[in-house]
């Protein structure tokens, strides 16, 4: 695939959702499916224009639930795969991203999140399926999930999701919403030769049910279909020869928490955060576009002589724990802000509602960004 | 003593040493039919990959064949399928799953890879009831018949799926009961051989659910009632609609030929400098 690769080298002013995609070719993905879907549409239109001349195929489904069967189906085939979409897509997609994950499939699903619930309000951002993400599918599990504050990241995101994907055999989403999908800003796409991709370790050979292609948390090369492997692959629990087992209940338990621990115990190298709030009695936590306006607000604080700094999560799953609590032992107040009414709120107080004190603020009309001055007029009260 | 081997074990998995189906069910039947089409044609399990749902004859490719075989959620092997094909566009894709699976939760999945004609063969295993749990009404149960969710008969209509299919634009249709089983293996080597998409209704019997509610009784009984029953599709196209009741149409229901989706995303890639 990387002979045909198509890199969109240069400087752009590009659309958020262009700017996905392009990545999405500069990772060299073999295999996209999507559906038509509001806020998140222009990625896979321009993905039907750029994929094919790049050498990958795609496939518009009949709805979400055939976007993510297909994208997992060409991942065993071999594939870097790909599906697009917004909050009710993922909900649609919920029970076989948990395939994904029971599999340990690679796979990169972008949500430019809407306003919701239900069909909500389809060209307005908001950071709807923080959660739904990581816990929307039955059972328990570990998936990662990053979030973009710009379109330049919406490319650099998307790349490095395929690279977890490949690395970790899991799930990896990027959390974008409406208004960085939508937004249009300068993005430098670097040349192919800067850009560092990985690709999924191959089983070589080997018997069938005697190999051990699953349950390692040192993850476990992936037995592709189409080389003879003669791969069992099963979403019923399963063990770490593929074949499935309903009556052990130590099986029960690897297949549960061996996938979980393969992800928790990297999660050092996974996690990834900016943080600023050397000296800060009060820490702004946000993720994805509310960060533009965290960062502007903790600014202007500053320029009155408020020490207060900020902490942005990068990566939301899996979740910054320590990091979270590194910034509340420091400070003295930490305020969330999030666009929606507190998704991410609770995990980020159990982290630091021991060492500080802990407060969220929504924006002042759900479904709009934060504005820098309505997040001052919190920050002069709170350390008043 | 020397072993004797069934001619047909070399295709399975040598670990897996016994099936999931229970007395007389007619999985066996179909699984004969095929794994001698496989044989007929010349083809080796390599040359395969196998995917089904949830329900009894989804364990029929899985775990027992010694194929890559991909085991999914209710409904959708057929868009994991798609999947499959997208990325090994050389090998055979094959579902093989219930009516349940195929034509109630997963009937959107069935008729869009019909009309977009992807090359695939499905067999899909219709014994007109929900067998794994126990009994309940399926979108292919007769209408009257009494199972454990229609207790008073049930009031529903059932799906003609090889017509559904034929409209919704598959390249091979074919309809055979597991009394039928040489027609049934020469209709899936048309299918396998098929360049677009092709489905094989299989007719079979579950004496555990569909025979005990429909007092039919036995697997013997059931086979014997498909041999009283079952009608040539070419005899059946002269006769009255009233005359059909009760008889089950068997055989090819459509053979043609048109665009194949994998050959046009293909020719596209070509087009666009994607592919030499």
């Amino acid at each position: 695939m990387s002979e045909a690769r198509r890199v969109n080298t240069g400087t752009h002013f590009m659309m958020g959702n262009q700017a996905c995609a392009e990545g999405v070719i500069a990772a060299g993905c073999g295999f996209a499916a999507g559906y038509p879907i509001t806020p998140a549409s222009e990625v896979f239109n321009a993905l039907a224009k750029q994929l094919p001349k790049a050498g990958g195929t795609l496939l518009q489904t009949e709805d979400e639930i055939s976007a993510v069967c297909t994208a997992v189906g060409a991942s065993w085939a071999g594939l870097k795969s790909f599906t697009v979409t917004s909050g009710p897509g993922i909900s649609l997609m919920q029970e076989n991203i948990g395939l994904a994950v029971a599999t340990e499939t690679p796979l990169v699903i972008v949500d430019v999140q809407r306003l919701g619930p239900s069909t909500g309000v389809p060209s307005i951002g908001m950071a709807g399926d923080m959660v739904q993400v990581a816990r929307g599918s039955h059972g328990d599990y570990q998936i990662i999930a990053l979030c973009p504050e710009s379109p330049q990241e919406m490319f650099d995101m998307t790349v490095q999701a395929f690279n977890l994907a490949e690395e970790y055999r899991v799930p990896v989403f990027v959390m974008a919403e409406g208004f960085v999908g939508h937004m249009r800003e300068r993005v430098v796409i670097p040349d192919e030769s800067e850009i560092r991709l990985v690709y999924r370790k191959i089983t070589q050979g080997g018997e069938p049910l005697t190999r051990r292609d699953f349950l390692d948390p040192e993850v476990a090369s992936m037995p592709v279909f189409g080389r003879g492997l003669k791969t069992h692959v099963t979403s019923s629990c399963h063990d770490e020869y593929g074949m499935r087992n309903l009556s052990d209940p130590d099986v029960m338990h690897r297949y549960i928490m061996t996938p979980i621990q393969k992800i928790l115990s990297k999660r050092d190298r996974i996690v990834e955060i900016e943080a600023d709030y050397e000296g800060a009695k009060l820490v702004l936590i946000s993720y994805g576009v509310v960060s533009r306006a965290s960062r502007q607000a903790a600014a202007m604080a500053r320029a009155e002589g408020l020490k207060v700094g900020t902490l942005r999560l990068k990566t939301a799953w899996p979740f910054p724990d320590k990091e979270v609590r590194a910034a509340a032992e420091s400070a003295d107040f930490i305020l969330v802000l999030e666009n929606n009414t507190g998704q991410m709120y609770p995990y980020i107080k159990a982290e630091s509602a021991h060492a500080c004190k802990v407060g969220f603020l929504g924006p002042q009309v759900l479904g709009q960004i934060h504005d820098p001055q309505y997040i001052l007029a919190k920050i002069r009260e709170i350390m008043k | 003593m020397s072993e004797k081997t069934h001619p047909l074990r070399k295709y399975m998995r040598p670990q897996v040493k016994k099936t999931t189906f229970c007395p007389g069910c007619g999985a066996g039947i179909i699984t004969q039919a095929l794994l001698r089409a496989i044989d007929e044609l010349g083809l080796t399990m390599d040359d395969f990959v196998f995917v089904s749902g949830i329900g009894c004859s989804a364990w029929i490719p899985s775990p027992l064949l010694n194929a890559d075989t991909l085991h999914t959620t209710h409904g959708r092997p057929i868009a994991y399928a798609s999947g499959v094909k997208m990325g090994l566009p050389d090998k055979h894709v094959v579902v093989v799953s219930g009516d349940g699976d195929l034509s109630a939760i997963g009937g959107n999945h069935l008729i869009h890879a019909a009309r977009r004609n992807i090359d695939m063969t499905v067999i899909l295993v219709n014994n007109g009831i929900y067998g794994m749990t126990g009994g309940q009404t399926a979108p292919t149960t007769p209408y009257g018949l009494t199972t454990i969710t229609s207790p008073y008969g049930n009031a529903e209509q059932e799906f003609d799926i090889s017509a559904l299919v034929v409209a919704a634009g598959g390249s091979y249709v074919a309809r055979w009961t597991t009394y039928h089983p040489r027609q049934m293996t020469k209709s899936i080597k048309k299918a396998i051989q098929k360049k677009g998409f092709a489905m094989i209704e299989a007719i079979t019997q579950c004496p555990m659910q569909f025979g005990r509610v429909s007092k039919q009784g036995s697997a013997v009984n059931m086979l014997k009632n498909y041999k009283q029953n079952g009608i040539r599709i070419e005899k059946a196209a002269k006769m009255d609609p009233s005359e059909l009741q009760g008889k089950i149409v068997e055989g090819v229901f459509v053979d043609c030929d048109k665009p194949e989706l994998i050959s046009s995303v293909a020719a596209l890639q070509r087009r666009t400098g994607g592919k030499e």
